[in-house]
């Protein structure tokens, strides 16, 4: 303690702009941030690439396969960004794979293709952006006013929305002969395929609503305690259906990506697409128990789980086998964050800082 | 009863320290209980009750000391340990599982079981002849355990005692969750314990229970022993609290500013009631005027706080802050009229440890630094940096998270976060628990500022010396009834104590 003390600052003044000594700690904290843990993926990502040239050579790193991997990660890869929003605010979504099937199923209904081809195909993409982001609403507005478990309530939904996508399509599979609709997502720009430019767009938008906006603090801080975030005013109820809105709507899209990449509708689309998003999101460091989120993990999750499949199918592995390794490496990844995270609680421990 | 005097001890305990992180809990308690009593350990929240007894019954291990059990020096590496050598604890939150039965629970964890397979008709026997020796052979041993009442629960909580051969068993205020005639009943059973020369560890801050039950009382303060077994018979209760009371290191509270007469009303709080919890609050508070809630643990404080602030939906009643009436049971309301709340929990209902300091401070208003939604990361931790220099705030390095702070850096925290809001009334629930005692007078200087800044602040303590020398104004409230409302300099801690304990006897 010192003898002299400042008068205590009653309003916050911000002309003065932050002096250079944040620049040292943004450097620090990009090395220890979510950068430094990104880089055990990256590595893991590189000895997949490794294992694949060296098995496959050439064809493995060829262009066109390398474009395989990233239209196999694209679908997923955007659902896995919606996840990880709901995960970070500590909250689970175990529908988006139903509500991703049902948004193929009704926005490729011949009456709505119909009314699409008289106006613009943008009309199916409004439908089913409109199924995905009210499934994603009931979701939130039973978790955050009907006081139901996440877990509970997108179980629920995983079930019902895949019944209902049954009921709509008459358990047929539904054609999507709007050649509009199919050619612009079939398309190819720059030489990419218009899918991987989507999943680029959602994680560039997913990074930034996490990290720079006001959304994506209320996030972080709801994740990290609910009850704090609460009496510091911030209104959690109605974020976290926002969360689950924005969930349903990540589903929504990539349920009009495989609409363009099968150009069918049926209920069977997105099957367990929800296990998958969840292991992708967890592996890629984010916190199942809310309070750190990670877009860029999320993606290299993405891309480390469709170079394996990609690996093993250019080997011809059984798919039974490729299911019993990606288990384990599901483990393996959690083992080791949670490893990390030990050590870092130690860390803090051992030096503790008195007044 | 106590027949022998000289009788060898069956627990001693000399010397005991514990230190967690940055509080010195315990620094040489002493104790020694003979079988068959009931030995009170009396002290004020915080005095270092809990500690004593998690130390007892293994959860911690002391520092320095010794624990000897009949004669022999012992260690309780762990709660089995306790257990093994005949030491029970009932602690307040009772521990028993609700979905088990009366006899599950009281076998719990040494089930009676021939390779896996449980023996429950012989369970259910020797769970009702444990319940009738303690006089409750009605309570059926095939009942689920979360149909009973907190009452009989406790009873089930001591059957487990004695099913483990249990010679101590140390109870932590087992009178507060009962009524009037259930604490009758519970004398009886603590009776019949110590008839069967089962030693009975009571604590409790209620003189008149412990002149009714206990033999001998030894009673703590500030971690330390100030007496040590004492006979209930011998000792005036002025004598008791002037034991519990009068503490060596005096706390040094800044000097008060006096509140101008014409100082506006700020927070106005009219039949504030809460069904089950309280009824019928009234009370103001002036720009500039610190108004103490002193109470013990379960007076609720805490619920009276949460109530105004919203967090808790107001049965009925009103809250107006400058004239403009609240909507009830809703924080944002609160919040957005000038209302801040340093919550009793800190860590889980204050901070998001894992988050740096400058956003923990931000956390009411980044909104407000953001533009069209966009965090202006930069303001945040700029006005972090000016909470820092104007608080003292260690270590100052806007970056770092919550949870490597002291508990008084924390505090500190808390109050930049609503410092940086700007709030014309302040709700400070336990500001200084877990604090040391060298960050305490800074957190105190502190809050003196604030309200000579003209906010108008309501401080909880359970340390009654801190609310009655910090506050100008002071309500004494007991079980969610204002016992009375007098300015701070015309009572004093005895006082307190007095009404407090008339209040609550049972």
């Amino acid at each position: 303690m010192s003898e002299q003390k400042t008068p205590v600052a009653e309003k916050p003044s911000v002309q003065t702009p932050a002096p250079s000594a944040s620049g040292g700690s943004a450097v620090q904290r990009l090395f220890h941030g979510s950068a430094a843990r990104s880089v055990g993926l990256v590595i893991a990502l590189a000895a997949i690439f490794a294992i694949g040239i060296v098995t496959t050579g050439d064809r493995f790193l060829s262009g066109d396969n390398m474009l395989v991997i990233l239209r196999h990660a694209s679908i997923i890869g955007v659902i896995s960004i919606g996840v990880t929003f709901v995960i970070t605010a500590g909250g689970i979504d175990l529908s988006v794979g139903s509500v991703m099937g049902l948004t193929t199923v009704v926005a490729s209904l011949a009456s709505v293709q119909m009314a699409a081809s008289q106006s613009s195909w943008l009309l199916m993409v409004v439908v089913a952006l409109a199924v995905g982001a009210l499934a994603g609403l009931i979701n939130g507005v039973i978790i955050a006013y009907g006081n139901v478990v996440a877990f509970i309530a997108t179980l629920a939904m995983l079930v019902g929305a895949r019944g209902l996508a049954e009921i709509v399509s008459g358990r047929r599979t539904l054609l999507v002969t709007n050649t509009d609709f199919t050619g612009v997502l079939r398309a190819d720009v720059l030489g990419i395929p218009v899918l991987v430019w989507i999943f680029a767009l959602v994680a560039a938008a997913g990074w930034f609503l996490l990290n720079r906006t006001t959304f994506g603090r209320r996030t972080v801080a709801i994740g990290g305690n609910l009850e704090a975030s609460r009496l510091a005013g911030i209104k959690v109820k109605r974020h976290l259906v926002a969360l689950y809105v924005l969930a349903g709507v990540t589903a929504a899209i990539a349920g009009l990506m495989m609409m363009g990449r099968t150009t069918s509708g049926t209920s069977t689309h997105g099957l367990l697409y929800e296990l998958d998003a969840i292991a992708i999101v967890v592996v890629g460091g984010t916190l199942l128990a809310g309070g750190r989120g990670t877009i860029v993990g999320t993606i290299l999750g993405v891309l480390i789980f469709s170079t394996l499949t990609n690996v093993f199918t250019q080997n011809n592995m059984d798919t039974s086998v490729q299911a019993l390794i990606k288990g384990a490496i599901i483990v393996l990844a959690v083992l080791l964050q949670q490893r990390f995270a030990v050590r870092k609680e130690r860390k803090a421990k051992a030096k503790p800082v008195r007044a | 009863m106590l027949e022998d005097e000289q009788q060898r001890p069956l627990l001693e305990v000399r010397g005991i320290s514990k230190r967690f992180a940055a509080v010195q809990a315990l620094k040489g308690v002493d104790l020694d209980v003979r079988a068959g009593e009931v030995h009170c350990v009396m002290g004020q929240n915080g005095a270092g009750k809990s500690t004593l007894i998690k130390t007892l019954s293994g959860v911690h291990q002391p520092d320095e000391g010794e624990i000897f059990w009949e004669g022999e020096k012992v260690e309780l590496h762990s709660p089995t340990a306790a257990l093994d050598l005949g030491i029970a604890t009932m602690y307040q939150e009772l521990d028993v599982v609700d979905g088990l039965t009366v006899a599950e629970n009281i076998f719990l964890g040494h089930e009676r079981a021939t390779r896996g397979v449980l023996h429950v008709k012989q369970a259910n026997a020797t769970a009702r002849t444990l319940l009738e020796r303690l006089g409750h052979g009605s309570l059926s041993p095939s009942r689920e355990v979360g149909s009973l009442s907190a009452a009989n629960k406790q009873i089930v909580s001591m059957a487990r005692a004695l099913s483990r051969d249990t010679k101590l068993i140390i109870m932590d205020e087992p009178s507060a969750i009962l009524d009037a005639g259930e604490v009758e009943n519970l004398f009886r059973v603590v009776r019949e314990l110590t008839a069967q020369g089962i030693a009975v560890v009571y604590i409790s801050h209620r003189l008149e229970e412990i002149r009714q039950i206990g033999d001998r009382i030894s009673v703590i303060k500030d971690g330390r022993s100030t007496a040590n077994g004492l006979h209930v018979t011998e000792t005036p209760k002025a004598e008791l609290i002037r034991l519990m009371t009068g503490r060596e290191v005096a706390n040094v509270f800044p000097e008060r500013t006096p509140v101008p007469a014409d100082a506006p009303v700020v927070l106005d709080v009219d039949g504030l009631e809460l069904e089950g919890h309280f009824e019928k609050l009234s009370f103001t508070v002036r720009a500039g005027e610190i108004l103490g809630f002193a109470g013990l643990v379960g007076s609720q404080r805490s619920e009276i706080m949460e109530t105004i602030y919203g967090a808790r939906k107001a049965t009925s009643g009103r809250v107006s802050v400058n004239g403009k009436a609240l909507t009830p049971g809703s924080v944002t309301a609160a919040v957005d009229a000038g209302i801040g709340l340093s919550p009793e929990e800190r860590k889980s209902q204050g901070l998001i440890l894992d988050e740096p300091i400058y956003r923990n401070v931000s956390l009411s208003t980044f909104e407000r630094f953001a533009k069209a939604g966009l965090l202006d990361e930069r303001a945040e931790r700029q006005a972090a940096r000016e909470q820092i220099d104007a608080l003292e705030l260690r270590p100052a390095d806007p970056d770092r998270p919550a949870r490597t702070l002291s508990g008084g850096n924390q505090q500190k925290i808390l109050l930049a976060r609503w410092l940086v809001h700007g709030t014309s009334v302040l709700l400070l629930d336990e500001p200084t628990r877990g604090v040391d005692v060298g960050a305490r007078a800074e957190i105190y200087t502190l809050i003196r500022r604030l309200a000579a800044a003209g906010t108008a602040i309501v401080v909880i303590s359970s340390e009654i010396e801190e609310v009655l020398g910090l506050a100008d104004n002071v309500l004494v409230i007991d079980d969610g009834n204002v016992l009375t409302q007098t300015t701070a300099s015309d009572i004093d801690e005895h006082g307190v104590l007095d009404l407090v304990m008339k209040g609550s006897a049972a």
